[in-house]
Order: structure tokens, then C-alpha cells, then sequence
């Protein structure tokens, strides 16, 4: 049903996405491709896999950015997948009732059984986050590795998104964004986790962490500057015989 | 079929495998633990192994690609016999029995005659205890893997200063570490283990300083960038190393103790022992005790070593190392002020990081409530670390200049005591080992005979001269002029040479170049279309190739297949045993040394056969020695596993460690145990050795460590390895290129050596910085490594070459505004060796007179049974065109590789261009295109569509 | 965004069809039209070919078109759905409407009432199309109020147009329908011509600083794509067209779509029958050329925020 449930659910389900750590090695993005090409939305089909024009459906993403001017800027390396918003026209507008918010935990889903492929969703979501599967025809999506997360087939430490499980850096964590007190909510407290065009008004679930301030030449401020000279008295290595004489 | 939907039931606990397969992954080589899950067979997911001691359970883009490569239309599929020109990519497909017979008598006649005739180099391969004692029981002294043009600088400049080195040896002490440096890294071997000590790093909120005139991937999430200018780290960090000896803020008790910074150096200018160590009549180096006041043996724990003065030894005098160092680096040569210029770096920033690292040094100290005791010992009662790390790879070492700029940055790392430490850099066992317990290597003209093995093994480490491979008149002995004058410590060989001097026949010609695993046809080539030529060169006289056969085994149809006359094919890495050893590149980690295994997990559906089994076969064919039992039948008639099992290269001690001795009870040593291998894979692949507590730092030291080391076979003797600030050896070559000794350079050499084997570390411009017309050429060009690409591999890998099916040149914002280049641009490079058309796109982080693209993600049109128009072959390049493979002529006519003098590593970036804009016509496609190849019969039409995992699909479609 | 031919097609027809069915329906049973049944006949079949031919052209644009079928069910909260619903009601209420002028050539008392609600449906219809934009918000070039008066305008103006055409052809024209045709064509290009002046003024609130949450370490500018290749989303939402040629093409929409058809109905009154029913009919197909240059341009003019990610700095 494209209707959103009636209250938001007080389960949120998320990702956090570290942006002071991630290292922008696309790990998470081809675990996530090599998990769900066998998973619910089986399969990702890609078009000229090997030849010119090559594309193919992926649910998550690593762009570079560089912010900033010159040496004094940053490059950030920015992850993104369906941030499973809380008001997210892209379901509202699905004609077949494919796209749907889950009530229990809201995680946005496609019931592909359901789409007729018309794009519609992908128009509407802001962020980029939907995929026409141009094999299959049909909308896919990050579904949050609902087939992971819940999997009873899987060891309960691997029930876990593809992505957060995979990633080196550690810089991916999942959780109840609507439980204030869960590991994920307490990350975006401490370190000022913030929303994705909130002008858009989706309000999306999952957060971003924002590179921390750079400690350089910039910040450094507080720490000494540069090295006392040694004592000058009997040359430059005066100082040799008082370090070696306290050993 | 309602209308309405109904609240949706998600089957969300569909199986994922019906079986479970451990493995190695083998998309690089840094050899993580992996988890394949198959379903009917086929791989359902591959997942890391969270028990593995490399990865912890993480995957990196690459390893999580394994699939695409498994499954990739590339693979090879049957032996492959050339009908066509070379590099026409013209095959016939033969069987394995006329494959190998061919190959056979190839070698046999060579090794009946000079073995030195054949040329074996392997280059990604994780087999080289096997590959290079094959080298061995064959006969041929031109053995090596790929070291040479990859990370040597690292190896030599690590085993020579403290018996370990940053390239695989070594990691830093991730959970205690205060303050990590990285040099000139982007992604490196220890893949994800850096990634995850990074992790680590920023959830302690350590600082994290990046070193390197490219701002992406780790370098852009260090808390501080340090852009520098490509080739001048070496001054940067005797910058640092100045303020800090200016301030007194050493270790002094570290050094005296643990370095050789208080042994004696014989002053005699001029004379043959002039910068030797004073050594007593054992040959133990000495050291000025302070409360003596006279030259006792340094190792000695009562000697009080002085540091500091310059003493009368009979008729000669002696000084401290510390004081030739502090001579040297004290000196106004290396103040801030005077680096700044060369490096871009400013003086307020070299002297605020010494006092950081000061600062983080000695006033941070961690301490580990563990007593220990030293190789003399003395009793600690704690262990007290200094928690500076750090990291140095290929922006180091791919210069010139690398070998001495890695010493400086050991010399840096051993000035303040944090040479494993608590939260410094740490030795991975079975390092470290100090250059004494190391072989020298072989391969002169006395050690190679006809149907005779080596006696020993190809690559060592020469204590001087007198460990040279050259001929009387000082001619190298190999193919690849490792060890000889023109690279006197190539410890790892100079594979990218060989090529080369196999055309040219200097110094002397070949009959059969053997390859295994290396696309030298390509992007492991310096030069690649001249490489391309001289594989195609034929002798006008004879109608012959100038290199008259060339035998190669790759999985996959890389550029370098079309080169080759005969091609073994192998496996994929989920189709074969394959063994990541102790006795090779370990991988071990700081607690614990570890060596692990693949299983085939599935099978082939192809006609190919693992390569090491294919080896061992050739091996047994032909006789060899070590490969054949004494009535001549095959030592090994179970291949590669049989192998892995039975081999012993010392008694009690093969290939694997794990589970040794006849009930599997032993580790490191003991008889082999049939079961072995069945325990590895019982255990996930790998087997995971533990320190015990009192020895797991500063080992290079530690009497426990020692001990254990022996007791594992690591080391013959629990001998301390004391860090040398002042490397002699280099001494002894310096001392020959002035004349002394019996093993004398010729004369062209004598200046090259004089200057380059300078005992403490130097710098100087990196050698194309000083090729005249350099000015002419104002920019630096280097690559960095995608974190989601291998190589040239990639490219197959219909996932992986959606991220990166082309590159772009990325050159400074402001220059590229001053130039009028914009973001899509096309833009001629030129160097003194070629000229290249590229896509050109402004950014932010990268040093103001670089430019930078990734590596080899050019392809030529037709390999990787990509189709001929894929943007990899037209829109993508390597920088190889552009970088020659030797030096400029000097006087007499003679070219030196483009390689590091002491080391032998290839100078890939020393590279110099400049770029003007290319024309609007010119633009949208690069120049010059390589000629295609055709696809060899028996590789698979690719599909126009993949629709990988919809048989693994939970449910069906309306 | 990506110009759909499929869907710029199917807009023009059904607009004109649903247009066209608002007129017959509301000037039918005011007797402002002619009863007869060929009239009816060829005016409401025109209409229905219009407007199914549009509807079925639009399943071409879907990728399982087989589960159109679903599309009907989300009326409650999505736009193509309502548009999906409304646009079969109409037809159905339509062809009562079809069947009393038609076989009985009666347009009043039920006959009217069915006639009357099958415009209100054809302009539920067109207003849901439009609003299937104008919901949009990623897009601010369609998230704009003037985009569903705009929809409903110039299916009214290419509607009329048509209707012109039929008059002209079987019932020797009318002066009165030119005239009020002419008004509605110059309202609705009015009206788009204020739109184009809103979208040129227009900012997005989003930009590369808001979408990357990253604008406070300064101007944010894209390195690398996350694909060297074009993806999916690029090529749906990436298309771009340069500013000359869009404002060269509002000329040439306005040329086709106002100029030409205006002059051509005004010619017809000056001309004998024959060759003014010619005009009209040419008047009718340039009003629907101008339309789809102004339907291609709606579409490639277009910005979606996604692009922000792949190196636009506006939206
Ligand atoms: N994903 C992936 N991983 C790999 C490989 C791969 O192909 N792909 N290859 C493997 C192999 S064979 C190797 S050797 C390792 C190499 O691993 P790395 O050492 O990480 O090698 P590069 O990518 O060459 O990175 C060198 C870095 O040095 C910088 N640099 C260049 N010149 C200088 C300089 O003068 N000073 C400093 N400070 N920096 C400089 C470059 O900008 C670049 O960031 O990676 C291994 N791991
Ligand atoms: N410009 C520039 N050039 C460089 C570098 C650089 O930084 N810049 N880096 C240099 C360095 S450090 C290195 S190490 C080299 C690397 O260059 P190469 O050693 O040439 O590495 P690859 O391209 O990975 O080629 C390895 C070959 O092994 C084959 N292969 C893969 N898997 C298997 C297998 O299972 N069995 C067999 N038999 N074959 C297999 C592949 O198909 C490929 O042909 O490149 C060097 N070239
Ligand atoms: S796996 Fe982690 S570090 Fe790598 S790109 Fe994804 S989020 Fe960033
Ligand atoms: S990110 Fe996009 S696809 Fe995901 S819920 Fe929000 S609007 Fe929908
Ligand atoms: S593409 Fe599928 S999921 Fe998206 S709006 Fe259309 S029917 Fe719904
Ligand atoms: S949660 Fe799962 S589906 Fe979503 S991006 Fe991560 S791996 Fe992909
Ligand atoms: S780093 Fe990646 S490719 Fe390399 S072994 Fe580990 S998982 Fe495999
Ligand atoms: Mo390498």
C-alpha cells in the first residue's frame, strides 16, 4: 500500500554513515551488489557487462567530492544508498503498490511481483536512490538486507546489512534510529549527525557524520608550535652525555 | 489475485547456501579469509571470514567481486599453441600432453646445455618458495618474482636497517598508537588490515598524518595532509629528523641499546677500512665505554657505549655512529627552512610535527604491565612504548631515491625508540631477521652447470662486494643485472629488465623466457610499446625472434598471452590449492605468525590445470633433482598438495606450519603430517600461530622472542637484531668503488657507487629531476592504486569495470586555470619518452606541480575478451608509455635501468611531463591506440547481459 | 530529465482527447454544437482515439507493462493511479454520453447530465497527469503551481483546436468556436509563457552543499562519479540541453503551437469552405506540433536534485 502507515513506526531502521572515516573503497557497494543480485531482489541484471556503455543496477554508491578551496579543502568520499525516509514520495506516488513503507520497522520496499516499471518512484526520490533494473524491468532498491537482518539462517552476528557487515574502515553502522538510546542514535548525538536535504522534506532515516575538523596547520593552535633548542653549552651534542647518563 | 495489496509477508529467512567452504581470497594479494557459499553448486556469496587474522571478517570491492572473476569469459580454457604472429593473439588449442611434452623438451635442451638460458620470472605470485626453488633445482641463476619493480626499495631498505621492513613485514601497533604517519600509500598489500586499523585510529581519535601529494582515499581522511613534492620525502623527513636531534628529543637509552648507534666507525680517509666498524678479533663491532674509557665489544651489557666524541684506537680513530649522524643531520643542509623549498612544505610545518611527534613520543608513552627480558638480560619490568607509527610503500619506494628515503624514515622511527614498541611499528614473524641470518645470493658463474641444480637460492643479501654475481671482469651474471654493479642489493631481482636485456642479449642472450602471472606485455612493462616491439623483434639475419620462445601461464586472457608461444592455463583461485607460506610472504601479523591455504572449492569446467601442479610435473619430467626420487619417478605424484604435505626444505620444516608432526601436534617444525591439509581446511584455511605474552614486542631483542623464534624455525640462533642507523655493507661497496678490496667495480661505475652507497641516509633529486632538458618537462606524473581494481584484472570483472572502465589525468585547479584546462579537457602529456592523449579534470588535492591518474586500467582492444570498442581500450591509458625503462645515455654510451642504484627498483614515479591542450578534433579519445587482438579459439562469445543470482532467487514473478 | 517520446506523446494526445471530450461534454448539451450523430460520432471518436491512443503510448514507457494492471489500485494516495481511475470512469461515462448523441442524437436531460460529467472527468483526468508532476519535488521545474493549470490549459486550447477542425470539416465552421478557440490557445501559452518565466527565476533549495550536508568546509564539487559509465539515473535524470537551444525551441514551440494555428483559423473565416476546413485541420495538427516541442521541452528543461550528485551545481 503507497499510503505511508498511519504513524511512523517507532522502530527506525538505519544506516549511519561515518563520512570522517570512510576511505571511499566501494566495498560496501559491490558486497551489496554481490548480496542482493542472489538475494530478495534477485537478480541485478547489468547491461554490456562486457563491452562499451557498460551499466547495471546497484543499490548503493560511492561518490568523491572535494570541498573546499585548495590545499586547505577536504575530499570526502560520500556512500550513499535509500535512506528509508520517513515521508518519501517515492512510495506515495507508486500507482501499483509496489513501493511500500513497512510499519513494523520502516524499511522502504519494492514488491516487484507488483511494479509495472514505470519510474515513477525514482522521479520522486530526491536522493538518487531508486534503480530501474533495465533486465528485469522492474524498480529495485536497497531493502535494508531484509533478507539479512531478520535471516534465522544466518549466525546472529552476521544479521547485519551486506555493506555494514563488509565495510573495512568501520565507517557503516545499522540500528534503531528511533530508539534515542541505541548505539546508532547516541553516534549521531555525539557527533552532530545530520540529514541529507532536509529542504526536501523526506525526512530521511538514515544520518551522516561529518568529517571531523582537520588537526593541522589550521587547528593545531594548542600544541607546541616547534622544539626547544637543546642547551647549547658543549655543542649540539652537549645534551648527549645528560640523556645517556639517566639510562 | 487481489486487487489491493494486503500487508506484505517478506520471506526473510531464505537459505543462503546449502554448503560452506572456506578459502583465501586471491583478488590481491593480501590474502583474506573468505567464506564461499555455494548453492547447487554454484557460488552463491562470498563473505569474509570473521576468525581470520588478515581481515576479521570485512571484504574489500574486490574480494566481494570474486564471482565476476570466477565466472569471467576471459578465463583461458584449454593450453594454447601460437600459429599466428606473436602479439596476434593467434592460437591453436592443444592438449595438455603435447602442451607439456613441447614445453619439456624446450627446457631440457637448455638445461642440458646452460640453464642459464632460461629465464623464470614470476610476477603476482604467492608461490615464490616453490617457484624459486624450482628455479633452483633447474639451474638457472635468472630466477626472480616481481619485488624488483614493485616494493624492493622497502624490503632491502627495512632488512638492512632493522630486519624488517614495511612491505609485508611489518604493521603498525593499530590499538595503542598515538600518532600515525603514512608515506606515499594508497591502498598497499595489507589492504583491509590498514582499513581497519584506520578504523581503529579514528574511533580512538588518534592523529592520522598523511604524507603524499595526492589527497584521495586514506590520505583524505588523515587529520593532517602533507602534500608534498613527489621524490622529496627524504628531505621532509631529515627536516624532522634535525629538529628533533636539535631539541635533544631522542631515545637515547633505546639507541644505545637496541642500534647501533654507539659502535665505533673507523675514521681513516683513504684507507681500506675507513668507515668500517672497529670490531675486536671475533669481529664483534665495539663500542667507547663511557666508564672504561676504552673500546669494548658494543654487544657487551656491561659496555657503557658513548655516543658521542671521537676516540684514539691505536694508530686510527673512531667515532660513534650517533655522532656521524648527528653530524649529519644537524647540519643547517636539512634545517626547515632549507628543506621547505624543495619539498613545498613549510617550515612551520616540519617543526610543529617534530614537536608533535616529540610530544606523542615521550610525553604519551604507553606502557604494558608485562615484564620482559632483553637479549642481554636485563630485566624490564614493564614495556614501555613510544606510540609514534608509521607506514611507508610505493610513494617511497617507486623513486630512485626510495632505498635511502626508507632508511631515513626507519632512521626516524628508531631516533624515537618506537620500533616495536607499544603503539609503534611491529615485526611480523618470522621477521625480523637481520641481514646475517639471511642467505646471500647465488648464482656466479661457478655455481651454474649443466642437468646441475643451483646450490643455493637465487636472491640473498650481499654483505659487499664479494657477494656480487659478476663475471671477472664485473659483468653481471643475470639476465637482469640484479646483484651486479649497476644494482648491487636487487634483492628481489629486477624482473623489469629482463625483457630488455633478453633483446638486446646484454649481457648475455636467452632462448626461453618462462612467465608466470605477470601481464609484462602491458602494465608491469616500463616503456609497454617498446616492450610490445621487442617481443616481436625478429633477428633479420635468421628470421628468428630475437626472444626465441616464450612460455607463459595466466588464468585469464591478458595482454601478455598473445605474446607467448606456448600458454599453460590455470585455475582460477576457487579452483586450486594454493599455499601462503612462511618460508614466502608471510601472513602473520604482530601477535602471531599465521600461514593459510586455498582449497579448490569448486571445479574446473575447462581444460586447465593449477599451475604449481603443472610445475611439478614439468619438474618431475625433466628430472630435477629435488623433484624426481632417486629411481627417477615423481617425488610428488599427489602435485601441489602432495607438495605442500611432504616437502621439506629443512628437516622438520615445509611449507605450512600448522599442524605438524605425525598426530598434527606440532607447530612450525616437525615431520610432515598426511592430514595437514585436512586440519587447515578443518580451521578455515589458515593456522594462526600466538606469542607468548612476554614476547610480543620489541622481539628484535627480546630474549623470549628470540627463543621462540628459534623454536619455530625462524631463526637458527636467538641472536638480538640490532638496528642499523649505519648500514655497513653499504660502506664496503663504497669502499671498492674507491679502489679498495679484491671485488672492484669497473671504472664507469666507480662515481655511481661512490656517491649512492653512502652508509647514513642521503637524498638527492630523484635521477630523471637531473636528465637534461628535465625543465623542459615541469611536472610530476604519478599513479595510485584503486582501491577497487587489481592491476590489470580487473577489467574482466563485469562489476568491478563499472566503477572504473576509464581514467582520467587529474592535474592542480590552479594550474590547470593558469593553463586554461578545464574539467573534460583533452590534453597531450609528453615525457622524454613519449607522448600520450589524455582526458584531463582539475582538482583540488593534489600537490601544485603534479598530476595523477590511476593504474593500469588501460587496455588493449581485444584482451580480457573485452569487446574491441570498450571504453578500457579507448578511453582509458597507462602512464607506462611515457616512463622509460632505462636512464638517459651517459658518457660511453651506456643506459642504466630507470631504477633505484642501490636496490634496482624501478623508478616508476621519477616520471616527469608536460601537457598542452589537445585540439577540439583530437578530443574523446586517447592516443596512441594499441593494435587489437583477436580472440583465441575456445574463449566464450561474452554475454550482452548478465542476470547473475536470479536462479538464487527466493520467490517467483507474477 | 530524459525526454520520454512515449510520454511527451501520450500527454499531447490524451491532453488533446481529454481537452477535446471536456468541450463535446459541456457544449454538447448546451446545444452550442450540432446534435447530429455523424458529428457526434466523429467528434467523440476523435477524442477517444486521442486519448486511449495517448493512454495505450504511455504503457510503452513501462518496463512490465503487463502489471499495468496493478496501476489502478493506489488512487488513494498516487496521481497516476487517480490519473489511471479517472481517465477509465470518463470513458466509461463518455461512451453513455457517446451512445445518447450518437444512436439517439439526444444531448440533453441524462444524455446532458452524462456529458457534463464526462468533461468534469476529463478534467480530473488532465488535472491528474499534471499533478503526477507538480508533486515532484526533486524536480522544481515541475513542482510549480503553474504546472497543473498549465496541463489543464493546453488540453483545453489543443482540445478546441481539434473541435474547430471537426466544425469546420462537417459543419462548415463557426466563427464563435475559432474565436473561442483562439482565446484559450493565447490563454494557455500566456500561461506558459508566465511558467517559463518562473522556472528561469526559480532556485532550487537544494544544491551540492545541502545534498552532501558538507557546505560548511566550502563549495562542493563532484571528483569522481561512482561509475565511469553512465548509470541508470544519469540517463534519466542527467539529460541536459543548453540554454540557447531551450530558448530557441520556446520560439518554436510558440511559433507552432500560437502563431501558426491562430493565423490558420483566422484565415478559414476569410477563405471558402473547403480550404478554410484544410486550415483548421492544419491548425489542429501544428497546435499539437507546437505542443510536443513544449512537452519535450518541459521534460528536457527539468532538474532533478539527483543531478547534484553527479557534478550540477543547481537543481
Ligand atoms: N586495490 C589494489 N590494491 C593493491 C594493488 C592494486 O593494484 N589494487 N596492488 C598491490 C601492489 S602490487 C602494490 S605494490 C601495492 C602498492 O600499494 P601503494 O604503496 O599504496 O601503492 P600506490 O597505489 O602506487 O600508491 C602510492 C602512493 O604514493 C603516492 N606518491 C607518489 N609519489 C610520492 C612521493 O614521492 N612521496 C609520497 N609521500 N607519496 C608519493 C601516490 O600519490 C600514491 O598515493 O598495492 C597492492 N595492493
Ligand atoms: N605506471 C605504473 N605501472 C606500474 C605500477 C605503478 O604503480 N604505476 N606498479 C607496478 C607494480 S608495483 C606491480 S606489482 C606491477 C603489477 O603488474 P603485473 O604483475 O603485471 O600484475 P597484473 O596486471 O595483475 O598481472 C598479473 C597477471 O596475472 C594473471 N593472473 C591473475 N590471476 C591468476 C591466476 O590465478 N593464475 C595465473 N597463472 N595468472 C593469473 C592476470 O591475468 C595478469 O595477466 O605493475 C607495475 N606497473
Ligand atoms: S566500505 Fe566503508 S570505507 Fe569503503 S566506501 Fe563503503 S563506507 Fe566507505
Ligand atoms: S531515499 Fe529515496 S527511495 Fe529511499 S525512501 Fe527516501 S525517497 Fe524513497
Ligand atoms: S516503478 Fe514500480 S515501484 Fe516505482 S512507481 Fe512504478 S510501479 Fe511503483
Ligand atoms: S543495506 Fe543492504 S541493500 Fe542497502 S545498501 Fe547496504 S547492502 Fe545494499
Ligand atoms: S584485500 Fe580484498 S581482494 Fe585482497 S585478499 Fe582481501 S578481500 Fe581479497
Ligand atoms: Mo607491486
Amino acid at each position: 500500500m503507497t499510503s505511508l502507515p498511519k504513524r511512523p513506526s517507532a522502530k527506525k531502521l538505519g544506516l549511519v554513515i561515518d563520512l570522517d572515516t570512510c576511505v571511499g573503497c566501494h566495498a560496501c557497494v559491490v558486497n551489496c551488489k554481490e548480496w542482493n543480485t542472489g538475494g530478495y531482489p534477485a537478480p541485478l541484471t547489468d547491461q554490456n557487462p562486457y563491452g562499451k556503455d557498460v551499466s547495471g543496477a546497484w543499490l548503493n554508491r560511492v561518490h568523491t567530492f572535494e570541498a573546499g578551496e585548495g590545499a586547505e579543502g577536504r575530499t570526502i568520499h560520500f556512500p550513499k544508498s535509500c535512506l528509508h525516509c520517513e515521508e518519501p514520495l517515492c512510495v506515495t506516488v507508486c500507482p501499483t503498490g509496489a513501493s511500500y513503507k513497512r510499519d513494523e520497522d520502516g524499511i522502504v520496499l519494492v514488491d516487484e511481483d507488483r511494479c509495472m516499471g514505470c519510474g515513477l518512484c525514482a522521479w520522486a526520490c530526491p536522493y538518487g536512490a531508486r534503480e530501474m533494473d533495465m533486465g528485469v524491468g522492474v524498480m529495485k532498491k536497497c531493502t535494508l538486507c531484509i533478507d539479512r537482518i531478520y535471516n534465522e539462517n544466518l549466525e546472529e552476528v552476521d544479521r547485519v546489512p551486506a555493506c555494514v557487515s563488509t565495510c573495512p574502515a568501520s565507517a557503516r553502522h545499522f540500528g534503531d534510529l528511533g530508539d534515542p538510546n541505541s548505539a546508532v542514535s547516541r553516534l549521531v548525538a555525539e557527533r552532530g549527525g545530520y540529514d541529507l536535504m532536509p529542504e526536501q522534506g523526506y525526512k530521511p532515516t538514515n544520518k551522516y557524520l561529518p568529517p571531523r575538523p582537520r588537526r593541522d596547520a589550521s587547528t593545531a593552535g594548542a600544541k607546541p608550535e616547534a622544539l626547544d633548542e637543546a642547551s647549547p653549552e658543549g655543542g649540539f651534542l652537549g645534551w648527549v652525555d645528560r640523556l645517556l647518563s639517566a639510562v | 489475485m487481489p486487487l489491493l495489496p494486503d500487508a506484505r509477508a517478506v520471506e526473510t529467512s531464505t537459505p543462503v547456501a546449502d554448503e560452506v567452504k572456506t578459502t583465501t581470497c586471491y583478488m590481491c594479494a593480501c590474502r583474506c579469509g573468505i567464506k564461499v557459499h555455494l548453492r547447487d553448486g554454484k557460488i552463491r556469496y562470498i563473505q569474509g571470514n570473521r576468525d581470520h587474522p588478515v581481515n576479521k571478517g570485512v571484504l574489500c570491492a574486490k574480494g566481494s567481486a570474486g564471482i565476476m572473476q570466477h565466472y569471467s569469459p576471459a578465463r583461458l580454457t584449454k593450453p594454447l599453441k601460437r600459429v599466428g604472429e606473436r602479439g596476434s593473439g593467434e592460437f591453436e588449442e592443444i592438449e595438455w600432453d603435447e602442451a607439456l611434452d613441447l614445453a619439456t623438451t624446450w627446457l631440457r635442451e637448455i638445461r642440458d646445455s646452460d640453464p642459464a638460458r632460461l629465464a623464470f620470472f614470476t610476477g603476482r605470485d604467492q608461490s615464490q618458495s616453490l617457484t624459486g626453488w624450482w628455479g633452483q633445482q633447474f639451474g638457472t641463476p635468472n630466477y626472480a618474482a616481481h619485488g624488483g619493480f614493485c616494493s624492493v626499495n622497502m624490503a632491502a631498505a627495512g632488512i638492512y636497517t632493522m630486519g624488517g621492513a614495511f612491505w609485508e613485514f611489518g604493521e603498525t601497533d593499530w590499538d595503542r598508537t598515538e600518532y600515525f604517519m603514512m608515506f606515499g600509500v594508497a591502498e598497499d598489500h595489507d589492504s583491509n588490515p590498514i582499513k581497519i586499523g584506520l578504523g581503529k585510529l579514528k574511533a580512538r581519535g588518534a592523529k592520522f598524518v598523511s604524507v603524499n601529494p595526492v589527497r584521495t582515499g586514506y590520505s583524505a581522511i588523515a587529520d593532517e595532509w602533507v602534500g608534498l613534492r613527489p621524490g622529496t620525502d627524504g628531505l621532509f623527513v631529515m627536516g624532522l629528523i634535525h629538529e628533533l636531534l636539535k631539541a635533544g628529543r631522542v631515545d637515547a637509552g633505546y639507541l644505545s641499546r637496541y642500534t647501533n648507534a654507539g659502535w665505533l666507525v673507523i675514521r681513516n680517509p683513504g684507507g681500506a677500512d675507513d668507515g668500517l666498524f672497529l670490531r675486536d678479533a671475533d669481529g664483534a663491532p665495539m663500542a667507547w665505554d663511557r666508564a672504561r674509557q676504552l673500546a669494548a665489544p658494543a654487544l657487551d651489557p656491561q659496555t657503557r657505549p658513548a655516543l658521542k666524541g671521537q676516540y684514539d684506537i691505536g694508530d686510527r680513530t673512531a667515532v660513534p655512529v650517533f655522532q656521524l649522524l648527528a653530524e649529519r643531520y644537524l647540519d643547517d643542509r636539512y634545517a626547515p627552512e632549507a628543506v621547505a623549498a624543495e619539498t613545498g612544505i613549510e617550515a612551520a610545518t616540519v617543526r610543529r610535527i617534530a614537536a608533535e611527534l616529540a610530544e606523542a613520543a615521550f610525553e604519551r608513552e604507553v606502557v604494558i604491565e608485562q615484564p620482559w627480558t632483553d637479549a642481554f638480560g636485563r630485566r624490564h619490568e614493564r614495556m614501555v612504548g613510544r606510540p609514534v607509527s608509521m607506514h611507508a610503500m610505493r610513494g617511497i619506494s617507486a623513486h630512485s631515491n626510495g632505498f635511502h628515503t626508507c632508511r631515513a624514515i626507519h632512521l626516524l622511527q628508531l631516533l624515537l625508540g618506537s620500533v616495536d614498541c607499544p603503539g609503534g611499528f611491529r615485526y611480523k614473524p618470522p621477521y625480523p631477521k637481520s641481514i646475517e641470518a639471511l642467505p646471500r645470493p647465488t648464482g656466479r658463474a661457478r655455481d651454474v652447470h649443466p642437468k646441475m641444480p643451483l646450490p643455493g637460492p637465487h636472491l640473498g643479501f650481499p654483505r659487499g662486494p664479494e657477494d656480487l654475481l659478476v663475471g671477472e671482469d664485473g659483468a653481471p651474471r643475470r639476465i637482469d643485472k640484479a646483484f651486479s654493479w649497476d644494482a648491487p642489493l636487487a634483492v628481489h631481482g629486477m624482473m623489469h629488465a629482463v625483457i630488455t636485456n633478453a633483446w638486446k642479449g646484454d649481457p648475455y642472450p636467452i632462448d626461453t623466457l618462462f612467465m608466470y602471472m605477470a601481464n609484462m606485455a602491458w602494465n608491469s612493462a616500463m616503456n609497454t610499446a617498446e616492450t610490445a616491439r621487442m617481443l616481436t623483434d625478429k633477428d633479420p639475419e635468421t628470421g628468428e625472434y630475437r626472444i626465441p620462445r616464450i612460455l607463459y601461464s595466466d588464468a585469464y586472457y591478458s595482454e601478455m598471452v598473445a605474446y607467448a608461444d606456448l600458454v599453460l592455463p590455470d585455475t582460477t583461485y576457487l579452483e586450486r590449492w594454493d599455499c601462503m607460506s612462511l618460508l614466502d610472504r608471510p601472513i602473520s601479523h604482530a601477535d602471531g605468525p599465521a600461514d593459510s591455504i586455498r582449497q579448490p572449492v569448486v571445479a574446473p569446467d575447462r581444460d586447465v590445470r593449477p599451475f604449481q601442479d603443472v610445475l611439478i610435473e614439468l619438474g618431475a619430467r625433466l628430472g630435477l633433482p629435488g623433484l624426481t626420487k632417486e629411481d627417477g619417478s615423481p617425488k610428488y605424484p599427489g602435485g601441489y598438495p602432495d607438495y605442500l604435505v611432504n616437502h621439506e626444505r629443512k628437516p622438520g620444516m615445509g611449507p605450512l606450519a600448522g599442524w605438524r608432526g605425525a598426530d598434527g601436534s606440532q607447530s612450525g617444525k616437525g615431520v610432515p603430517n598426511p592430514d595437514q591439509l585436512g586440519a587447515y581446511v578443518d580451521n578455515g584455511c589458515y593456522w594462526h600461530g600466538s606469542i607468548p605474552a612476554e614476547a610480543r614486542y620489541f622481539k628484535h631483542v627480546n630474549r623470549a622472542y628470540l627463543h621462540y623464534a628459534v623454536g619455530m624455525g625462524f631463526l637458527d640462533e636467538p641472536a638480538p637484531v640490532i638496528a642499523q642507523l649505519y648500514c655497513e655493507p653499504l660502506q664496503r661497496f663504497r669502499l671498492a668503488a674507491r679502489g679498495h678490496g679484491a671485488v672492484q667495480p669497473p671504472d664507469r661505475h666507480r662515481d655511481r657507487i661512490d656517491a649512492h652507497f653512502d652508509p647514513l641516509p642521503i637524498w638527492y633529486r630523484p635521477f630523471e629531476e637531473d636528465v637534461e632538458g628535465v625543465d623542459g618537462y615541469p611536472l610530476h606524473a604519478v599513479t595510485q592504486r584503486p582501491m577497487a581494481m587489481y592491476h590489470s584484472w580487473g577489467s574482466q570483472n563485469a562489476w568491478l569495470r563499472q566503477l572504473h572502465s576509464r581514467n582520467v589525468l587529474f592535474v592542480p585547479r590552479a594550474w590547470a586555470a593558469e593553463n586554461g584546462i578545464e574539467d573534460g579537457d583533452w590534453v597531450w602529456v609528453s615525457s622524454r619518452n613519449g607522448r600520450i592523449r589524455v582526458e584531463a579534470r582539475p582538482s583540488d588535492g593534489v600537490n601544485g606541480n603534479t598530476v595523477w591518474t590511476w593504474n593500469a586500467m588501460g587496455k588493449r582492444a581485444g584482451a580480457w575478451n573485452l569487446s574491441p570498442d570498450a571504453p578500457e581500450a579507448h578511453r582509458a591509458f597507462l602512464l607506462n608509455n611515457l616512463i622509460d625503462d632505462l636512464l638517459p645515455e651517459r658518457e660511453g654510451g651506456y643506459r642504466y635501468s630507470n631504477s633505484d642504484p642501490v636496490t634496482g627498483q624501478a623508478a616508476w614515479y621519477d616520471l616527469r611531463v608536460k601537457i598542452e591542450k589537445a585540439s577540439v578534433k583530437e578530443a574523446g579519445e586517447i592516443a596512441p591506440l594499441a593494435p587489437a587482438v583477436g580472440r583465441p579459439k575456445g574463449l566464450p562469445e561474452a554475454p550482452d547481459e548478465l542476470r547473475f543470482g536470479e536462479g538464487f532467487r527466493p520467490r517467483s514473478r507474477a | 530529465m530524459h525526454p520520454a517520446y512515449s510520454v511527451i506523446f501520450f500527454t499531447t494526445a490524451s491532453g488533446a482527447g481529454f481537452g477535446l471530450l471536456a468541450l463535446l461534454g459541456v457544449l454538447g448539451p448546451l446545444r452550442l454544437l450540432p446534435a447530429d450523430r455523424w458529428f457526434g460520432l466523429s467528434a467523440l471518436f476523435l477524442a477517444f482515439a486521442l486519448a486511449v491512443g495517448g493512454l495505450l503510448s504511455s504503457t510503452l514507457h513501462l518496463k512490465s507493462p503487463a502489471r499495468a494492471r496493478f496501476a489502478f489500485s493506489q488512487w488513494r494516495s498516487s496521481w497516476l493511479s487517480r490519473e489511471g481511475v479517472a481517465s477509465i470512469a470518463t470513458m466509461a461515462i463518455a461512451g453513455v454520453f457517446a451512445i445518447g448523441w450518437v444512436f439517439f442524437e439526444a444531448t440533453a436531460g441524462w444524455w446532458a447530465a452524462a456529458g457534463l460529467l464526462a468533461a468534469l472527468g476529463a478534467l480530473l483526468t488532465v488535472f491528474s497527469t499534471g499533478k503526477i508532476y507538480a508533486v515532484l519535488k526533486p524536480i522544481r521545474q515541475w513542482h510549480d503551481p503553474l504546472v497543473v493549470p498549465v496541463y489543464l490549459l493546453f488540453a483545453l486550447a489543443t482540445g478546441a483546436v481539434w473541435l474547430d477542425a471537426v466544425v469546420a470539416v462537417l459543419a462548415g465552421g463557426s466563427v464563435a468556436v475559432g474565436l473561442g478557440t483562439i482565446i484559450v490557445v493565447i490563454g494557455a501559452w500566456g500561461t506558459k509563457v508566465a511558467y517559463w518565466k518562473r522556472i528561469d527565476q526559480g532556485r532550487s533549495p537544494s544544491t551540492p552543499e545541502s545534498a552532501t550536508g558538507l557546505g560548511s568546509l566550502g563549495q562542493v564539487r563532484l571528483l569522481m562519479a561512482p561509475h565511469t559509465e553512465e548509470n541508470y539515473l544519469q540517463r534519466e535524470m542527467g539529460y541536459r540541453v543548453a540554454r540557447k537551444h531551450t530558448a530557441k525551441l520556446r520560439v518554436v514551440a510558440g511559433f507552432f503551437g500560437l502563431a501558426v494555428p491562430v493565423f490558420l483559423i483566422l484565415a478559414g473565416w476569410l477563405l471558402p469552405t473547403g480550404a478554410a476546413a484544410v486550415c483548421a485541420v492544419l491548425a489542429a495538427l501544428f497546435v499539437s506540433l507546437g505542443v510536443v516541442i513544449e512537452r519535450w521541452l518541459f521534460f528536457a528543461e527539468a532538474r532533478h536534485t539527483v543531478t547534484l550528485y553527479y557534478g550540477d551545481r543547481v537543481g
